[in-house]
């Protein structure tokens, strides 16, 4: 398969990328790792003019820390994340979250800020961020604003991201030694989640049971007021949407959400 | 466009389209025929080959994106007179039936143990996690990845030693 023609255009600096962004307008696309925009170019379910490729601006590349904060430029790869010391000190969650996204190669290739913009509700980093009350920095031609994960999805695929704007870094509250569990259910190894389940710091997230990452609120709540993690996690699919298709229908979906839960409060990585 | 890049340690300059996939440039304008076109969708990793060391799948990389790295096939880590260790352990092994899979496995290989030179037998499963074999079950390919470790990083098969146990039947191949 072979996507249609589009011009190439690669971006020295995020400066750059914004004003290219700015001077292409809809017709151009961001490219990063590539391994949520390709694969879509190639079934021509995106068919852009203009590809603005920022995966070799440096800026945008790396881990670091700002105060507390763990902070990850967007085009750090999976990988990478997985691999690092620092995250595995401050946010060990989304270490463990990197590691379980496709396969290796696909690690070696995607990026979080790719990841993040794509908004796949069934995605792993998108669900990690909202889990660990993340927020997503984002740069247009007026400046940056910062966004938290539980406003940057709007919707299927869709995000709080102006077409003008550039996702730039990933802002992760640092907290060393908080427990976690991370919970992904799949058909096989390299799949996507059917529903996955993740919980630090008294926040729970789940994937593919709505079209955007959701927190699963009830079960927070009553974390809160001190049911035991079997209660709390029996609440789990209270106010979700899940959708259905071949692999679970909307029952099925609940059930795992509160499995998954279950085992994600007790600390499972799975 | 131009791209300028490495294949195999030769140095490149190339003139293609942007939309040229990795895995078209390798097989169709440079001939190196290793990677394999399988599901074209990112998943069954026959495609693989290493960018800059790590493996990827050439068909969801686009040449242009390339530029300046170093792109390595099985082509370009043994002959058929000089097999790398993964080569030669995927042959001591028996890690392979049909074939088709093979250079991806390889290359896959190849890469998790640059990253992992001693991985267990989980770690190797899990680094294979993106490369389907839909002959042998993947237990002779397991076999050959742990073969290739220990004859890379314990004494007694060292690297030479695997190559030349295997150098009369590469040669016999080579020829044939």
């Amino acid at each position: 398969m072979i996507p249609a023609s589009f011009d190439y255009l690669a971006a020295g600096s995020a400066a750059e990328a914004i004003a290219l962004l700015a001077e292409h307008g809809d017709d151009a696309k961001l490219l990063a790792g590539g391994h949520s925009l390709l694969p879509m170019m190639k079934l021509r379910l995106a068919t852009p003019e203009v590809l603005i490729d920022i995966g070799r601006v440096e800026e945008l590349s790396g881990i670091t820390t700002d105060g507390a904060d763990l902070v990850i430029g967007a085009t750090t790869r999976h990988a990478e994340l997985a691999a690092s010391a620092l995250v595995a000190e401050l946010a060990p969650l989304l270490a463990h979250a990197a590691a379980q996204v496709g396969d290796p190669q696909i690690r070696h290739r995607g990026t979080i800020g790719g990841s993040l913009a794509h908004a796949d509700p069934a995605a792993d980093l998108p669900m990690a961020l909202v889990a660990l009350g993340g927020s997503v920095v984002l740069r247009g031609p007026d400046g940056s604003r910062t966004v938290s994960a539980d406003d940057f999805f709007t919707g299927y695929f869709e995000t709080a991201l102006d077409p003008g704007e550039l996702l730039t870094a990933v802002r992760v509250p640092g907290a060393p030694g908080q427990a976690w569990g991370y919970q992904k259910f799949t058909r096989r190894a390299n799949d996507w989640a059917i529903v996955g389940a993740a919980a630090a710091g008294g926040r729970i997230a789940l994937a593919n049971m709505g079209p955007v990452p959701v927190r699963a609120r009830a079960a927070e709540e009553a974390l809160a007021g001190g049911a035991s993690p079997a209660q709390a996690a029996e609440l789990a699919a209270e106010g979700t949407s899940p959708g259905e298709d071949i692999h679970a229908d909307r029952a099925y979906r609940e059930h795992l959400a509160r499995v998954l839960t279950r085992r994600a409060l007790d600390g499972q990585a799975g | 466009m131009q791209v300028k890049l490495t294949v195999n340690g030769e140095p490149r300059s190339a003139d293609v389209e942007p939309r040229l996939l990795l895995v078209h440039y390798l097989r169709e304008q440079l001939g190196l025929r290793a990677a394999n076109v399988g599901c074209d969708t990112t998943s069954c990793g026959a495609c693989t080959v290493l960018l800059d060391g790590e493996s990827v799948k050439s068909c969801t990389v686009l040449t242009a994106q390339a530029q300046g790295q170093h792109v390595t096939t099985a082509e370009g880590v043994g002959t058929p007179a000089s097999l790398s260790v993964v080569q030669a352990a995927f042959r001591q092994e028996h890690g392979l039936q049909c074939g088709f899979c093979t250079p991806g496995m390889v290359m896959a290989a190849t890469s998790l143990l640059a990253e992992n030179p001693r991985p267990t037998e989980t770690q190797v499963r899990e680094g294979l996690e993106g490369n389907f074999c839909r002959c042998t079950g993947y237990h002779n390919i397991v076999r050959a990845v742990l073969a290739a470790s220990a004859a890379m990083t314990e004494g007694g098969l060292g690297e030479g030693g695997l190559r030349d146990s295997q150098a009369g039947p590469a040669d016999q191949a080579a020829g044939q």
